[in-house]
């Protein structure tokens, strides 16, 4: 039945939340592939699932069932510790409304991921302004998150989820708190680190995302529809 | 980028925070310092006062018979040989372990001269050391003796035989003269006519000779019965004996405020480190977010702990210097208001190794459970506490 051709597998997916006595099911019932150099946009109303499964895909959330399999990787048979390192290794977060820490600049929370890692600091400084200037920031480079405009920081946090050049992006809605011009040149940025490689799972409500998407899977009341 | 670029960044842009958590271990270091200064000063000035009550080991020769003598009042009338021991041994002295503790030492010989035909107390000191050692002996007038053929009169001795200062005495067949009077001392001075060793010696028919030695030997916590069994030993003929009695009873009172300073320094730095663990647990449960997107980008549980543990470690460093600064800065300003004649005693570079050592060590140890907290933090929670 396992099958390894794809690059993430998800198997008979099941996540529950206790709340008080009662169990709530964030996922009853998840199967689905996404091979490499997808762009699939997850879809779903608030409350469905999709952020639950997002960060199940991203080895940060265990599942009450079901297994995830990423570059034939089991990830929660893996330890906590090698969890870890697969997300340093494989995934680039976007999280929704940016995330950055706002004690650092722009650069250094560009370079953050690679705060564990053992480049040499001119290689990392490199790498950091080459991202940077992929998404248009190389001359902010020194100025604090809070000083730049809601779509600038939406930047910072892609150059950071791509600076370690992770094979799989995991973006928590992208566009929640942007204006529509600044989404669309967001997803636009996304797109085309797509083109350059990388695998992308977008999950959003908005339905204008879907046109940048490879594939859409719908997320309904903890089950999905290819 | 590195870990300590994170710590460092988070201490350098959250300065208030920071002060706020240094401020607990600030509070613990200087008045651990200013308590250690406050009793380092009195342990010295204590000191200081004991050097002036004059001797605390006293050397007489070994006799084989009891002193029927008791508060200065001679009951027998019974006399005994006197012995005497060789000045020239008396330098042994300066060879026992402790010798560096040693301050005065004053050697003397006794003998009984007639005046007026009657019988006085003839002292032969060296009157540098004897001066130094009794603080107390003050003249009527004139200057205390230096040559040879110089001496004073006890207050007691001089009334009885009518001597004035400048007049000149006869003791048997010199001609001494009289510098000064003594004012009443209570002892046994009084009573005595008090000349240089050299030329009692030969008065006295005693060349070479002395009759006791009075030692004055006073240190922090010197062992002064260990002394006294070190002079002993360098000195077979002799019976030491240690006058202790002050000596301890001062020391006492200082080990006292010892242990009173210890028991509230105990105290306050326990209030620093609670007040550096309670602002260490606020803090990382206001990183809780910042900790779920380190954990997110990779982060080990490790680094985690390694940034918190970080952080106290530098704030332990600046709580250190700066409690040591103000806690030597409380102890100068506060010494003499709580200490008569008190002097600060300067800053003890030891004291500010030990003070940056105790305060990284408090706030490693307080940090060590919010660290752990930290790092354990589910990242999926964390995340959703966003």
């Amino acid at each position: 039945m396992t099958q390894v051709n794809h690059f993430i597998e998800i198997y008979g997916l099941k996540k529950t939340y206790q709340s008080g006595d009662t169990n709530v099911d964030a996922i009853k019932q998840m199967d689905f592939f996404i091979d490499d150099e997808e762009f699939i946009a997850i879809m779903g109303q608030s409350g469905s699932g999709k952020s639950t499964l997002l960060s199940i895909m991203g080895a940060l959330n265990h599942p009450t069932q079901g297994k995830v399999l990423v570059d034939s990787l089991d990830l929660y048979s893996l330890t906590t510790e090698q969890r870890a390192d697969f997300r340093s290794e494989y995934i680039g977060f976007i999280f929704q409304s940016f995330q950055l820490i706002p004690y650092l600049t722009v650069l250094e929370n560009v370079k953050l991921p690679m705060a564990v890692t053992g480049q040499k600091k001119k290689t990392k400084n490199q790498m950091a302004l080459e991202v940077l200037a992929r998404v248009g920031l190389g001359a902010k480079a020194h100025r604090l998150p809070d000083q730049l405009s809601g779509g600038e920081q939406e930047r910072v946090a892609i150059a950071r989820a791509i600076v370690n050049k992770p094979p799989i992006i995991l973006a928590d809605e992208p566009t929640g708190n942007l204006d529509s011009k600044t989404a669309e040149e967001i997803m636009m940025l996304l797109q085309s680190l797509n083109k350059d490689g990388h695998t992308i799972v977008v999950v959003t409500h908005n339905p204008g995302v879907k046109a940048y998407a490879t594939r859409t899977i719908r997320v309904q009341d903890g089950e999905c529809h290819a | 980028m590195k870990l300590h670029n994170i710590s460092f960044g988070n201490i350098k842009r959250r300065k208030g925070k920071m002060l706020f958590l240094v401020l607990g271990l600030v509070i613990g270091i200087s008045t651990v310092v200013t308590l250690l200064s406050i009793t380092q000063t009195m342990t010295w000035n204590i000191e200081q006062r004991l050097n002036q009550f004059g001797a605390n080991i006293v050397m007489v020769p070994k006799s084989e018979n009891l002193s029927l003598n008791y508060g200065g009042i001679d009951v027998g009338g019974v006399s005994y040989n006197v012995r005497e021991f060789d000045q020239e041994k008396l330098a042994n002295i300066r060879t026992i372990k402790n010798s560096k503790n040693l301050s005065i030492i004053a050697p003397k010989v006794l003998g009984p001269v007639k005046v007026k035909d009657k019988n006085v107390l003839l002292m032969g000191v060296v009157f540098e050391e004897e001066l130094a050692l009794k603080t107390w002996w003050h003249k009527t007038g004139g200057v205390f003796p230096k040559m040879e053929n110089e001496v004073m009169l006890g207050f007691q001795a001089a009334t009885l035989f009518g001597f004035k200062t400048g007049d000149t005495i006869n003791l048997l067949g010199k001609s001494f003269k009289v510098t000064t009077i003594l004012k009443p001392t209570g002892g046994s001075e009084d009573d005595a006519i008090i000349a240089s060793l050299g030329a009692s010696q030969r008065l006295l028919g005693k060349e070479g000779k002395l009759s006791m030695v009075e030692i004055s030997a006073f240190c922090q916590g010197c062992p002064i019965s260990e002394m006294t069994l070190q002079i002993a030993e360098k000195f077979p003929n002799a019976k030491v004996t240690a006058m202790k009695q002050a000596v301890m009873s001062k020391m006492q009172s200082i080990d006292m405020f010892k242990s009173f300073s210890l028991g509230v320094s105990i105290i306050v730095i326990l209030i620093g480190s609670l007040l550096v663990l309670v602002t260490m647990m606020g803090s990382v449960n206001e990183r809780t977010r910042e900790i779920g997107i380190f954990r997110a980008i990779g982060f080990r549980r490790g680094h985690v702990m390694q940034i918190i543990l970080l952080e106290a470690l530098l704030l332990g460093i600046i709580g250190g210097i700066l409690g040591f600064g103000i806690g030597n800065l409380i102890a100068y300003g506060i010494i003499p208001l709580v200490i008569k004649d008190g002097v600060f005693a300067g800053i003890n570079m030891n004291l500010g190794v030990i003070s940056i050592l105790m305060a990284v060590a408090l706030s490693l140890l307080a940090s060590l459970y919010p660290a752990f907290k930290a790092s354990n933090m589910d990242p999926s929670e964390a995340l959703r506490a966003l």
